[in-house]
C-alpha cells in the first residue's frame, strides 16, 4: 500500500449515462461513497440497480460520465479525464474478485497469482514464493500446479482471491464473489476480506446478494435505480 | 513468465497442426523458389560447364538454345585459324524422344567434337569419358541408364560408358553426350525404305540429265549414302564453340568472327543472357509471379490464423488488461506466437522440402541466399500478419473480462 491518507476510496457524485437523446439511460446518478482504510463495505441492490457500474467506475475500468474518484488521497479520475495511467494504477493499488473466478485458462493456479505479481515488477522466484504463500493461506496450495479447468468452483474463486490480494492492494473490489460458493465457503471468503482489510488496512467494497454474511461488513450501502444510499455503519473504523 | 509459450503448451495439438499447415504452405513457397532457381540453373548449366568463351551460330539467329541454328562443318577450321583462338569445337544439339523397354525415353543429344573433346569436362558419377569415335555415350542419371547398358537409336546401338549428374537441358530433359558424328547420325536418321526411295528418285532425276545419259557410271553415285555425295553437304552442326588463348582478347576475337557474313557470334555471357531472356524468360516470370502470389496468400492465411488465435484469447487479454498488464505484455504475447509460428513453419517447410523436392521430376534447387531471403520474408509476414491480432487485442476493453 502507498500514501498516508486514511481514506482508501473517495467517490464523489459519480454519474454514468449510456447512450444519448431518446436512448439515454442513466445507470448511476450522483453516487458518492467514502471507504476508509480497513473498512469493509457491502453494496446491496437488485439486479440492474447500478452496483456493477459503480464498482467498475471505482475500479477505473469504466469511467463515469461525471464525478471524481480519489484513491489513497490521490485524485485519479476527474469525470472522464484520467489523472494518471489508470492501468498501471489498477495494477499497483486495486485487487478485483468477480462472480466468475476469471482465471486465465492457460496458466496454472499458482501462475494465475504469480502473473499479477510479475506484472508489478516482482522477480519470478519471489512472485512464486508469495503466490504459494497466499494459496497456502487460502487452502489451495495443493492445487497450485493444476489448470483452472481442473479446479472446483470454490477452489477457482479462492485462487482469484489470492490473485486479488497478491500485490497488497489499497483497495479490493469484489462483485458477488460468493455466488459460486456454498454458504460455508461464502462466509469464509467474506471473513477473509474482512481479515485482509483489517490486517492490511485495505478498503474493501463487496457487491453481494448474500444477506447471511452481512454481519461481517462495517458499512452497508444499498443501490436502487442508480442511486446510492448508506444503510448502516456497523462498527468502528479499524485504522 | 512467457505467456506465449504457456498458451501454446495449453493448446499444443491445435498449435502443432496449425504450424504444420503453415509449414506446408511455406514449403510450397520455398518449392516455387527452388523450381524457379532450378529452371535458371538447368538452362545455363551447359553454357557454364562446357567451357566455351565464344559461340558461333547461324547468321541472325540467337543460337541453338533459342532456335534452330545451322552452320557448316568447315566453320570449325575457319574459327581455329583466327588469331587468339585456342580450340574450336563442333556443337551439335537436339532433343529426341524414343522408347526404351516400353517407356518413353526423352533426352537432349549433345555432340562432342571427337577427338578434341571426349567429354573429360563432364562430371562423371560412374564409368569413363568417350573412348572411341562411335557408338559410345555418357548419360545423365535422370535418364535411368547405367554403365554398360546398350540402347538402340536410329540404326545403331550405343553403349553407356559413363554416367553424369545434374546435366539437364533447359527443357528439363537429361543430356546424353555422343561424338558429333553419332549425334548427327541420330538426328538425321531416316528409315531404310525412305533411303531406298530417295536413291531411286535420285537415279530417276539423274536420267533426265544429258551428262548422266552420256556417262551412265555417274548414276552409280546415286546409290551412295547422302553424306558421300559431292553435291549434298554433310549434315550441318548447331554451332561452333571457341576458347581463346590465355591473355587473348575475347572481344577482339569475337570482332574478327562477327565480320564474317554467314555467322553471328556471342560471348558466353551473351549466350547466357539470350537464354535467360529467351526460352526460359516466360516460365521464369510465371513462376516468379506465382511465388509472389503464394507469398501473399501465406501472409493472409497467417494473419487469419493469428487473428483467430487472438480472438480465442480475448477474455484472457481483457483480464490481463484488468489486472493492469501493460500493452507491451499483450503485444508480446501475440507477436511471440506469430514469430514462433513463422520460425517453426519455416523449419517444417525446410525439413519437408528436403524429403519431398528430390522426388520432383525437375530439379528444385534451394540456395542459401534464397532460403535467407524467404526467412526474412517469413519474419516480415509473421510480424505483419500479427498486426491484425494486435489491433484487435488493443481494442479489447477490460470490461469484457466481466461479461
Amino acid at each position: 500500500m502507498t500514501g498516508g491518507s486514511t481514506i482508501a476510496i473517495q467517490a464523489d457524485s459519480l454519474t454514468k449515462i449510456y447512450g444519448s437523446g431518446n436512448t439515454e439511460v442513466v445507470a448511476m446518478r450522483d453516487a458518492s461513497m467514502t471507504v476508509t482504510n480497513g473498512e469493509v463495505v457491502a453494496l446491496l441492490g437488485p439486479s440492474g440497480s447500478g452496483k456493477s457500474t459503480f464498482l467498475t467506475a471505482v475500479g477505473l475500468i469504466n469511467p463515469p460520465t461525471s464525478g471524481r474518484i480519489s484513491i489513497r488521497g490521490q485524485l485519479v479520475l476527474d469525470g472522464q479525464s484520467p489523472r494518471t495511467n489508470l492501468r498501471s494504477f489498477r495494477r499497483r493499488h486495486i485487487g478485483f474478485v468477480f462472480q466468475k473466478s476469471n482465471l486465465i485458462p492457460f496458466l496454472s493456479a499458482v501462475e494465475n497469482v504469480q502473473i499479477a505479481l510479475e506484472l508489478n515488477g516482482e522477480t519470478k522466484r519471489s512472485a512464486r514464493r508469495r503466490a504459494l504463500e497466499l494459496m497456502d493461506y487460502l487452502g489451495v496450495a495443493d492445487r497450485a500446479d493444476n489448470l483452472p479447468s481442473m479446479l472446483s468452483g470454490g477452489q477457482q474463486q479462492r485462487v482469484a482471491v489470492a490473485r486479488a490480494l497478491a500485490n497488497r492492494p489499497s483497495v479490493i473490489l469484489a462483485d458477488e464473489p460468493t455466488a459460486a460458493l456454498d454458504s460455508h465457503r461464502g462466509r469464509q471468503v467474506m471473513e477473509l476480506f474482512a481479515k485482509v482489510a483489517h490486517e492490511q488496512g485495505a478498503g474493501v467494497i463487496v457487491v453481494t446478494h448474500d444477506h447471511r454474511a452481512l454481519d461481517v461488513f462495517d458499512t452497508i450501502y444499498e443501490m436502487e435505480d442508480g442511486r446510492l444510499d448508506k444503510q448502516k455503519a456497523a462498527t468502528t473504523n479499524h485504522m | 513468465m512467457n505467456l506465449a509459450t504457456k498458451d501454446i503448451r495449453h493448446n499444443l495439438g491445435r498449435f502443432a497442426l496449425t504450424t504444420v499447415g503453415i509449414g506446408m504452405l511455406l514449403m510450397i513457397v520455398m518449392g516455387m523458389g527452388g523450381i524457379y532457381r532450378g529452371i535458371v540453373e538447368d538452362a545455363t548449366l551447359l553454357i557454364d560447364r562446357v567451357g566455351a568463351d565464344l559461340w558461333i551460330v547461324q547468321r541472325n539467329t540467337r543460337g541453338p538454345f533459342a532456335e534452330v541454328s545451322r552452320v557448316p562443318p568447315n566453320l570449325v577450321h575457319r574459327a581455329f585459324a583466327v588469331p587468339g583462338v585456342e580450340t574450336a569445337r563442333e556443337f551439335a544439339y537436339h532433343t529426341i524422344q524414343r522408347e526404351q523397354d516400353g517407356k518413353p525415353l526423352r533426352m537432349a543429344v549433345l555432340g562432342l567434337s571427337w577427338p578434341t573433346d571426349k567429354g573429360e569436362w563432364v562430371p562423371l558419377t560412374a564409368g569413363r569419358p568417350l573412348g572411341q569415335a562411335h557408338f559410345e555415350m555418357i548419360a545423365d542419371e535422370s535418364l535411368d541408364l547405367s554403365v554398360g547398358e546398350r540402347i538402340q537409336l536410329g540404326k545403331q546401338t550405343y553403349t553407356v560408358v559413363g554416367t553424369t549428374t545434374s546435366m539437364i537441358s533447359s527443357s528439363g530433359d537429361g543430356i546424353a553426350f555422343f561424338s558429333v558424328t553419332d549425334a548427327q547420325a541420330i538426328q538425321f536418321d531416316v528409315p531404310g525404305e525412305a533411303v531406298r526411295l530417295e536413291r531411286a528418285s535420285r537415279e530417276a532425276r539423274g536420267r533426265q540429265f544429258e551428262q548422266a545419259i552420256q556417262r551412265p557410271i555417274m548414276l552409280d553415285n546415286a546409290w551412295k549414302p547422302s553424306s558421300q555425295l559431292p553435291a549434298i553437304a554433310r549434315p550441318n552442326m548447331s554451332a561452333v564453340m571457341v576458347t581463346v588463348l590465355p591473355g587473348a582478347d575475347v572481344q577482339r576475337v569475337a570482332g574478327t568472327i562477327s565480320g564474317w557474313g554467314d555467322v553471328s557470334v556471342f560471348t558466353k555471357d551473351g549466350q547466357r543472357e539470350l537464354l535467360l531472356k529467351g526460352s526460359v524468360e516466360k516460365i521464369r516470370r510465371q513462376i516468379g509471379l506465382f511465388r509472389v502470389l503464394l507469398t501473399i496468400i501465406a501472409a493472409i492465411i497467417m494473419a487469419l490464423i493469428l487473428y483467430t488465435l487472438t480472438l480465442d484469447k480475448i477474455h484472457s487479454i481483457a483480464l490481463l488488461k484488468l489486472i493492469g498488464a501493460p500493452n507491451t505484455v499483450i503485444l508480446g504475447l501475440i507477436l511471440q506466437q506469430a514469430l514462433i509460428l513463422g520460425v517453426l513453419g519455416f523449419g517444417i517447410a525446410y525439413a519437408l522440402g528436403q524429403q519431398v523436392f528430390p522426388n520432383f521430376p525437375r530439379r528444385v534447387i534451394l540456395t542459401e541466399s534464397d532460403l535467407a531471403q524467404l526467412a526474412v520474408i517469413v519474419l516480415i509476414i509473421s510480424v505483419g500478419s500479427s498486426l491484425l491480432g494486435i489491433w484487435k487485442a488493443m481494442q479489447v476493453s477490460p470490461n469484457e473480462a466481466l461479461s
